[in-house]
C-alpha cells in the first residue's frame, strides 16, 4: 500500500509501527481506518483507549453516563483532578484528543441497555468490554454474538484480573465461559472489595493489545484462551477455552435469539426471582430509561398510604387491597409498572393484573428500595 | 495422591488467607469435598446444595475445564494443579 494516503506528520508519528514489518504500512492504514468501541471510561477503559489513540485508531467509541469522581483517579488515567465532577466522556474525550487529534471520538452518553447495544455496537469493527457488573457484560456479550463481532473481555477483582477474546464465529463466547452470573452480594464489587490501583493498567493494555491484534489479523489472538493474572505473584497463566456445546445463545440449540432485560435475567438465574418471570419484571434501569423516553409506562404504586408519605416515585396510588376494585383507572393496552417497597406485594400485584388481561404488567424487581439504591438516593430508605 | 488446590483472591477469607491448599485426592470432587470438609465457610461458594460445582465458578485440571472432562469424577494424578476460577466482573 502507498503511503499516499498518510501525511508527512502522521508518517513521523506512526513511524515505529509502520517499521514493523508485521504492521507495516498497510497495518497502520488499515488501524487508521479501524473503529473500536469501548464500553466503559474506567480502569480499563482507561489505558485501552489510550493505547488504541496512541496507535491511530480512527474513530474510538466510548459509552459511559457517569461523572468523575475523586475516589476513580487511583486507577481511571484518562481523567484528571481537573474533571473531578464533570462526565467521564467529556474528560476522556479531551484526553484522546490531546494525545492524538486525528481520532475521532464518539461519545454515548447512556447506559447501555437491551434497547439501545445493537444500534450502538453496530457501528464498529471491534468491542472492548470494561464495564464493571455483571448484567452489562451478557448485555455486550449476547449483542456481540448477534452482530458476530469480536468482543475483548476484562475484568478485575482485588489482585487478580482476566482476559480473553470471545468471537463466536471462531470460538466460545463469554457464557460459554460462565453461563450464569453469581448471586448479587456473592461476589462484592471493586467499590466494596477493594482493587489494586495498576492491575486494571495491565489488563485494559492486553485488551487493547488484543484488539490490535484482530484489526490487522496478527500473531494468536486470546481465542479459545483465558488469561489470568494474579498481580500479587506476577502469575500469567492461560487456560483453555471451549465453546460449550449447551451454551444457550452461540450453541447449536440456542435458546435466546434476542437481548433480553439483563438486570431481571440476572436477578432470575441467581434465584432472587422465578426464571419463568422474567417478561414479568422490569429493573430500576430500565424503568429509569423508559421514563426519560417517550413511551412511558403506567406507573402504578401498590403500598399504603403511609409508605407514600415517607419515599415515593410518583405513579397512580393504589394499595394492593384496592386493586381489584379500581383496575378500570389503568389502561390494559399500555404497559404498567407497579412497584412497592421491595417487588413482593407489587409481584402479587402484576400476577393477578395479567390474569385479569393486563398482559404489559411488569413488577419493578427490587421496588423502591432498588430505585433508592441505584438510580435515586434522594429517594429516602425505610 | 497429593495435589494442589489454588484458591482464588475472593475465596481467600476462607482459607486463612492461603492461596494453595494440598489436599490428598483421586477424583476432582474429592478434592473439592476435601477442601469443603477443612475450610467449611468455602462450601457455599464453590458447590451448591447437590454438590454442584456453581455455574459462575470454574474449575481447572492444569489448564483444561473439568466441564470438558468427565467433570467431579475426573481423575487426578500426582502433582497436578486444581484451579478454581470464579467469574468477576470489576472494571
Amino acid at each position: 500500500m502507498k503511503s499516499g494516503s498518510m501525511s508527512p506528520e502522521q508518517l513521523k508519528r506512526y513511524g515505529r509501527h509502520i517499521i514493523l514489518p508485521e504492521v507495516g504500512m498497510e497495518g497502520q492504514i488499515r488501524l487508521n481506518q479501524a473503529s473500536v468501541l469501548i464500553i466503559g471510561a474506567g480502569g480499563l477503559g482507561s489505558p485501552a483507549a489510550l493505547y488504541l489513540a496512541a496507535a491511530g485508531v480512527g474513530t474510538i467509541g466510548l459509552v459511559d453516563f457517569d461523572t468523575v469522581d475523586l475516589t476513580n483517579l487511583q486507577r481511571q488515567i484518562l481523567h484528571t483532578t481537573d474533571s473531578i465532577g464533570t462526565s467521564k466522556l467529556s474528560s476522556a474525550k479531551q484526553r484522546i484528543q490531546a494525545l492524538n487529534p486525528t481520532v475521532s471520538v464518539r461519545t454515548h452518553a447512556v447506559r447501555l441497555t437491551h434497547e439501545n447495544a445493537m444500534d450502538i455496537l453496530r457501528a464498529y469493527d471491534v468491542i472492548i468490554d470494561g464495564t464493571d457488573n455483571f448484567p452489562t457484560r451478557y448485555l455486550v456479550n449476547d449483542a456481540c454474538v448477534f452482530l458476530s463481532k469480536p468482543n475483548i473481555y476484562g475484568s478485575i477483582f482485588r489482585f487478580e484480573g482476566q482476559a480473553s477474546v470471545f468471537h463466536a464465529g471462531e470460538g466460545p463466547c463469554y457464557r460459554c465461559l460462565y453461563p450464569e452470573p453469581p448471586p448479587p452480594g456473592m461476589v462484592p464489587s471493586c467499590a466494596e472489595g477493594g482493587v489494586f490501583g495498576v492491575l486494571p493498567g495491565i489488563i485494559g493494555t492486553i485488551q487493547a493489545t488484543e484488539a490490535i491484534k484482530v484489526l490487522l489479523g496478527l500473531g494468536r489472538t486470546l481465542i479459545g484462551r483465558l488469561l489470568l493474572v494474579d498481580a500479587l505473584t506476577m502469575e500469567f497463566r492461560t487456560m483453555k477455552l471451549k465453546k460449550d456445546p449447551q451454551c444457550p445463545v452461540c450453541g447449536p440449540k440456542a435458546t435466546i435469539k434476542e437481548l433480553v432485560d439483563y438486570e431481571a435475567w440476572c436477578a432470575a438465574v441467581s434465584g432472587a426471582i422465578p426464571e419463568e418471570n422474567v417478561s414479568d419484571v422490569i429493573s430500576v434501569q430500565e424503568l429509569s430509561e423508559k421514563l426519560r423516553s417517550k413511551d412511558t409506562p403506567q406507573l402504578v404504586d401498590v403500598r399504603e398510604d403511609f409508605e407514600r408519605e415517607i419515599a415515593t416515585i410518583g405513579g397512580i396510588a393504589i394499595p394492593l387491597r384496592e386493586l381489584s376494585g379500581r383496575m378500570q383507572e389503568l389502561d390494559a393496552a399500555r404497559e404498567v409498572v407497579v412497584y412497592c417497597h421491595t417487588g413482593q406485594r407489587s409481584g402479587r400485584a402484576v400476577a393477578f393484573l395479567k390474569d385479569q388481561g393486563f398482559s404489559r404488567a411488569r413488577n419493578l424487581l427490587g421496588g423502591i428500595e432498588a430505585w433508592s439504591l441505584l438510580i435515586d438516593q434522594t429517594v429516602p430508605r425505610y | 495422591m497429593s495435589v494442589t488446590i489454588l484458591i482464588p483472591s475472593p475465596l481467600r477469607i476462607h482459607t486463612e488467607k492461603r492461596e494453595r491448599v494440598v489436599v490428598e485426592a483421586a477424583t476432582v470432587g474429592e478434592a473439592l469435598r476435601t477442601l469443603c470438609e477443612t475450610h467449611p465457610g468455602i462450601r457455599n461458594h464453590l458447590l451448591s446444595e447437590d454438590g454442584a460445582v456453581r455455574r459462575f465458578i470454574n474449575v481447572y485440571v492444569n489448564d483444561d475445564d473439568i466441564r470438558f472432562l468427565s467433570e467431579q469424577t475426573t481423575r487426578l494424578r500426582a502433582n497436578d494443579i486444581v484451579s478454581i476460577i470464579p467469574s468477576i466482573a470489576g472494571g
